[in-house]
């Protein structure tokens, strides 16, 4: 192995790390709305919110690579850069599962704790911010950086559909050139390892420190 | 009373004596007229309330009035109604039918929200499972609804924390969280925490069925402190003795109405055979 192919290796695994990061972000906020949406008040709300989990979790995120890469040159928009079409079907699937994940935490708060801020007059958004989402987040550590790290493998699809040169697909063209597939694919699995293992270690530490009320 | 009258009546569930009160009754508590006319400033005005779980008709019209400073005691059996009473009082129950005066608010099926807001702020309720904040410092329990709901500033709040915590006899834990405090001294937390919103009357539901009869007195005796204090309470209960001492009108429901009501006295010469088997059969 050359110092060249290493670079190569590399940047595959920086591809891989941008895409995971930029997917955690979005998927985030748009994970966080859905959860909100369906446990709001409003029935049309959580109607949405339920319909956009259903078709999203049905869909394979194979399918939704090429429906973000290749529709809107369909619909007459220029062509859209590789990474924006992968973060954009990463963040649709990803939101899914993480609104349904949270969605769980939030409905996990056991409901006197609801009734209890209800009766301090506290408003629904008050209750929500103040005391239910704090007490969601310590539930929802392990299962999210459980998903998170899903993420990061989910993200070798975007190779598959629209060639974004992420750690598998580097390593795959690494291999197709020397047929060393041991070494590349070995050493592709102690990258991928590198940028999971700090998110296993951040969620320890974050529950720790979640639960000081444990006590 | 005693601590250890308190534990002989939790702990004696199946077992229950009526005690003698009338040498250790709260001096407050001297019988006063209970009439049913007084109206403009009863607290508390139930008419004819109706509530239905689904096919359970758990209130079949209740009438009860509880004027400024009275004590209520509602007893009964599990699934009479009581609880299920207490928190129609408090809009944690929507009403089927009747109408709800609490503290100057009236409402029926609905409420307004602006008035809801008021009405939470003018009841302080407790409950025997406690639901304190378990992410929140005990201190940051009592001020959480002051600073958002009162706009108070922080330290105004922590001001009235320090006080209810001292009426409490809790102000060295401020600083705790609840899952650090024994059953009993989270109990006593939520009744300051409670006591700090400055409400006009408070409800208690069976807020000592969780503890055991230890952590039972010290609780008791925070509500017997109120008590003394003049504060209007509407207390269910199972503690017979405890309801005797500070109660000022004991309340008894059966299957969904209230069947007996009557003084302190009425839990020794029960009226009616199904009170009287209640009492004979402890809870």
């Amino acid at each position: 192995m050359n110092h060249e192919q290493l670079v190569f290796l590399l940047q595959g695994a920086w591809g891989t790390f941008l895409l995971s990061i930029l997917t955690f972000i979005f998927a985030s906020m748009t994970g966080l709305l859905i959860a909100l949406l369906r446990v709001s008040a409003n029935p049309i709300a959580r109607g949405v919110a339920f319909t956009y989990i259903q078709a999203i979790q049905g869909t394979p995120l194979l399918v939704l690579m090429g429906v973000c890469f290749y529709g809107p040159t369909i619909l007459g928009f220029t062509s859209v850069p590789a990474l924006t079409a992968a973060v954009l079907a990463l963040t649709i699937q990803s939101s899914a599962f993480l609104g349904e994940i949270w969605r769980g935490c939030i409905e996990s708060v056991p409901k006197n704790q609801w009734e209890a801020a209800e009766c301090l007059s506290l408003s629904r958004t008050q209750r929500m911010l103040m005391v239910i989402l704090p007490q969601a987040l310590r539930i929802a550590v392990p299962p999210t950086v459980g998903f998170m790290v899903q993420i990061v493998k989910n993200t070798s699809i975007a190779s598959l559909v629209i060639g974004f040169a992420e750690l598998s697909y580097n390593a795959k063209i690494l291999n197709n050139a020397t047929f060393q597939p041991f070494l590349y694919f070995g050493l592709a699995a102690v990258l991928y390892f590198i940028i999971c293992y700090p998110l296993s270690r951040l969620s320890l530490k974050l529950e720790r420190r979640l639960n000081v009320s444990r006590g | 009373m005693s601590a250890v009258s308190l534990q002989q009546s939790s702990a004696g569930g199946s077992q229950y004596r009526p005690v003698s009160t009338s040498q250790d009754r709260l001096a407050n508590t001297a019988e006063r007229p209970v009439d049913g006319a007084a109206v403009a400033d009863d607290i508390v005005r139930l008419e004819n309330v109706h509530k239905w779980f689904g096919d359970n008709h758990v209130l079949k019209g209740i009438d009860l009035r509880v004027k400024p400073g009275e004590i209520i005691a509602i007893i009964g059996q599990s699934g009479s109604g009581k609880s299920t009473a207490l928190r129609c009082m408090d809009h944690l129950e929507h009403i089927d039918k009747g109408s709800v005066t609490v503290c100057g608010h009236t409402f029926g099926e609905n409420i307004p929200k602006s008035d809801l807001k008021m009405l939470r702020q003018d009841v302080g309720i407790v409950f025997q499972s406690y639901n304190l904040f378990p992410h929140l410092t005990v201190e940051r329990n009592i001020t959480l609804a002051l600073t958002s709901v009162k706009k108070m500033s922080r330290s105004q709040a922590q001001e009235i924390a320090n006080t209810v915590l001292a009426q409490v006899g809790l102000q060295e834990k401020s600083r705790m969280y609840p899952e650090q405090l024994s059953g009993g001294q989270q109990q006593r937390v939520a009744i300051a925490r409670s006591l700090a919103m400055g409400p006009k009357l408070m409800l208690f539901d069976e807020v000592t069925s969780a503890l055991d009869p230890q952590l039972t007195g010290e609780v008791l005796r925070v509500i017997e402190k109120l008590a003394r204090e003049g504060m209007t309470m509407v207390l269910v209960t199972h503690e017979m003795a405890f309801a005797m001492k500070v109660a000022h009108r004991i309340v008894y429901m059966y299957q969904g109405k209230i069947h007996e009501q009557g003084g302190p006295q009425m839990l020794r010469d029960p009226q009616t055979p199904e009170l009287k088997q209640f009492l004979d059969n402890g809870l």
